[in-house]
């Protein structure tokens, strides 16, 4: 018992202030939301897109990245003979709709804002999740653990993981869908009582991310059922799965962004999408 | 042992890292190639890799065979062709092949006839138009999850059934026990859910998907799996890498060692309810999973390994902050786990949990920490070294017991050895540049290279076509290798300690799937 008593001391306590406080530091070369110069791009230059392992640069109206597909490699990058593009280490890239993944040099990122109505009044302080893992490479789902060690502390928030779908306010998914776990997904969803929530992390959940087209894969979630949340990244940083989950919530105030109405806040019924 | 007589003295011979010219090795009829791949294996030597290839006649289809020679770090390659939809299955006679012949089924839809485990791997459409081992009449592939699940009939005797979807924030599989009360007669396992068709997608490659293919086989093997990828094009390029590199490549891989090792020896704290253990362990994989970010700006090491070298270089600063980290980390992690080994309710359940015996490790093949807890002193690092380790040693840990403990205590001893060579190789950091040019790949050589991941042996195998393309990517994942290890380790337990078992081999799904 003493050597335990010890030991305690010794380690100290480590939750992270955050959010509180300010968050955790990240190291100097981590690649978080990228900044776009759209006019360095020189006339008829594809080499970013050209470079791109995933199609997440688009070229047809000004340059711009898809976060949903993007792995954060920085290929682009390297390949601009322009230094149009930079990875910042702004961590927050948690957004609400498909179409708010698509950042410009002219367009501020619109994070994610809270659940509005009802599931704000219901899932605000007490959100359950079970989380699906199909088809991905397991480095989303392990930042997603990490969120439950004693320095991130995710149920201080009140959110927890669920060992049933039955006990669970909503999904957290992560891979790209492959074919051999539609069905488990389908019917994990169907499992879970209304209303319910789905939130996707990862490039591989959001498109296919590595995979994408490939034959074994769904290319993510999009299309098979609504998704409330999307937290890009490859993987995304526990500090970006966390900032998603508060912003979703209402916990942390918005940020760069000027407030819309959101049209996927009403209850929806089950069956959309084409699983199973 | 006489590794090179009878019908493997037909085998090329090359090193860890190599490559050779294809028509270096003979075309051996298929009886010729199973009686040495039987003979090497009595003689000690491992399967390290058995796989099929497309041929250009559809009705055929290649076979291709590394086994390793660890005593005398050799790899003995061989090849046939087999015609037809089967073959005479090797695994009654040489049990180390068993899942090898299921894929080759699988992919290429021949059919290892007697076979005493014939059942899908990864369940998806073969490989070859026309011809499915497995699956419907219609020529359909097979469902996933549907088999022949073996039984045990009786009374009092029931079935327990777990996944695809898990409890936990895990992978997917499924188990299905056998059992008598508590006690497991049998486990099996299928997988196959993360299957995402990886394999296939290098054939024509590389290309400029290929590495981030090669950082994602298993997501927390990155560093591992993308050095193997690195080598395998660096061999058939021709490439040197710069003593720097090279020690830059071998710090990233100690420290996927050190964040997997000591994230699981909380979680196996944490399985026997210990939770200080737990807790702080928990903490400290993120320690060491931040250093790796302090390279290379990711916590799974995305970007640093790239063909010709690495992908960052450190500065003195950087070296400096990492080797402060790493000193608190090593005070940390030394309070944290010395705490397991002194608390009996913890090697209560330890000890003499799962065990499994040095003849089933050796007869399975597995590798890996999994491996040297059964006393079976393998280790790439020391058997076929390659960059780094042909300069700085690590010595092989390993214990006897083959029980949880000793996969636990294994893992310390090995995170210690690393904690000690990311030091050494940090305040010893060669000069130079840290990435060099790769020219095109070399047309029709096979090349193979191992590496040691955390988990143990990663084999990737290439065969370039007449253009330098890859005609076939062969991974094998130490998963591959030991989820068999996984399922003799329940035999005769209680279910109740299949969470602890589990957990102490901590096998990767997307590695294996693939």
């Amino acid at each position: 018992m003493i050597p335990v008593i010890r030991a305690r001391l010794r380690q100290g306590y480590r939750t992270l202030a955050y959010p509180d406080g300010p968050p955790p530091s990240l190291p100097d070369r981590f690649r978080g939301r990228p900044r776009i110069d759209a006019s360095r791009c020189p006339d008829g230059c594809a080499a970013c897109a050209d470079a791109c392992p995933t199609r997440a640069i688009d070229l047809r109206d000004g340059l711009g990245i898809d976060l949903g597909r993007c792995i954060f490699c920085t290929d682009c990058v390297s390949a601009c003979p322009e230094g149009a593009l930079q990875y910042s280490r702004d961590h927050r890239l948690a957004v609400r709709t498909r179409a708010d993944l698509i950042t410009r040099s002219d367009r501020e990122l619109e994070l994610a804002g809270a659940l509005q109505g009802r599931l704000r009044s219901l899932f605000g302080r007490s959100l359950k999740l079970r989380q699906v893992s199909a088809g991905g490479c397991n480095a989303c789902e392990l930042d997603v653990n990490v969120l439950n060690t004693v320095a991130w502390d995710l149920s201080r928030f009140g959110i927890q993981f669920v060992a049933s779908p039955r006990h669970a306010d909503g999904l957290l998914i992560t891979g790209a869908i492959s074919e051999n776990m539609r069905l488990a997904l389908r019917k994990t969803w169907d499992a879970v009582p209304e209303p319910k929530i789905v939130i996707a992390v990862g490039a591989c959940a959001i498109s296919g991310g590595p995979y994408l087209d490939h034959a074994e894969v769904a290319n993510g979630v999009e299309g098979l059922l609504p998704i409330d949340l999307y937290v890009p990244g490859c993987p995304p940083h526990p500090l970006t799965i966390l900032d998603g989950l508060l912003r979703l919530l209402g916990r942390l105030e918005r940020a760069g962004a000027d407030v819309r109405s959101e049209p996927g806040d009403a209850v929806r019924p089950a069956e959309q999408g084409g699983l199973g | 042992m006489s590794a090179s007589s009878g019908a493997m003295a037909r085998f090329a011979v090359i090193a860890n890292g190599r490559a050779i010219e294809r028509s270096a090795l003979p075309q051996l009829p298929p009886a010729e190639l199973f009686a040495a791949i039987s003979e090497g294996v009595e003689a000690g030597l491992r399967v390290a890799s058995f796989f099929g290839m497309a041929d250009a006649d559809p009705d055929e289809v290649g076979l291709v065979v590394v086994l390793a020679d660890d005593r005398r770090a050799r790899l003995h390659l061989g090849r046939t062709r087999v015609r037809g939809a089967g073959f005479e299955a090797l695994t009654p006679v040489c049990p180390q092949v068993h899942l090898f012949e299921r894929e080759i089924a699988e992919q290429f839809g021949l059919r290892a006839n007697g076979h005493p485990w014939f059942k899908p791997v990864r369940y998806h459409r073969s490989y070859r138009p026309g011809y499915e081992a497995f699956g419907g009449r219609g020529g359909e592939g097979p469902t996933v999850g549907v088999t022949d699940f073996y039984r045990v009939e009786g009374d009092e005797v029931h079935e327990v059934a777990v996944g695809p979807v898990h409890a936990g924030v895990i992978e997917p599989g499924h188990f299905r026990f056998q059992c008598h009360g508590e006690n497991v007669f049998h486990l099996e396992i299928s997988l196959g859910y993360q299957h995402r068709g990886v394999e296939k997608a290098m054939i024509g490659a590389p290309d400029k998907r290929s590495i981030h293919y090669a950082e994602t086989l298993a997501g927390d093997t990155t560093v591992g799996h993308a050095s193997a990828y690195c080598q395998v094009v660096e061999a058939l390029a021709g490439c040197q890498k710069t003593p720097r590199a090279q020690a830059l490549r071998g710090i990233a891989l100690e420290l996927e060692r050190l964040a997997n090792h000591v994230g699981d020896l909380g979680a196996l704290a944490n399985d026997v309810a210990f939770l200080p253990t737990a807790s702080y362990c928990g903490r400290l994989r993120g320690d060491f999973l931040n250093m790796t970010a302090t390279l290379c700006g990711s916590r799974f090491g995305r970007g640093m390994i790239r063909p010709g070298g690495v992908g960052f270089d450190v500065g003195e600063p950087t070296v400096r902050e990492l080797l402060t980290q790493l000193d608190a980390a090593e005070r940390d992690t030394m309070s944290a786990v010395e705490l397991l080994w002194n608390t009996p309710s913890v090697m209560a359940r330890f000890e003499d949990t799962g065990p499994v015996a040095p003849d089933v490790a050796r007869t399975l093949g597995l590798v890996g920490p999994a491996a040297r807890a059964c006393g079976l002193a393998r280790d790439v690092r020391h058997d076929h070294p390659s960059g780094i380790f042909r300069f700085a040693h690590v010595p092989v840990s390993t214990w006897s017991t083959g029980d949880v403990f000793a996969r636990a205590y294994v893992r310390w001893l090995e995170a210690q050895r690393s904690i000690g060579f990311v030091r050494e190789q940090l305040r010893n950091l060669p000069p130079g540049k840290v990435c060099g040019p790769v020219g095109a790949l070399a047309p029709d050589q096979i090349a193979v290279a191992l590496a040691e991941g955390w988990r143990g042996e990663l084999c990737h195998v290439a065969l370039t076509d007449g253009a330098g393309r890859f005609e076939r990517y062969k991974v094998v994942d130490p998963s591959f290798h030991n989820w068999t290890g996984l399922a003799y380790a329940l035999r005769g337990q209680q279910i109740s300690d299949f969470p602890l078992c589990n957990k102490s081999f901590n096998l990767s799904y997307c590695g294996h799937d693939l």
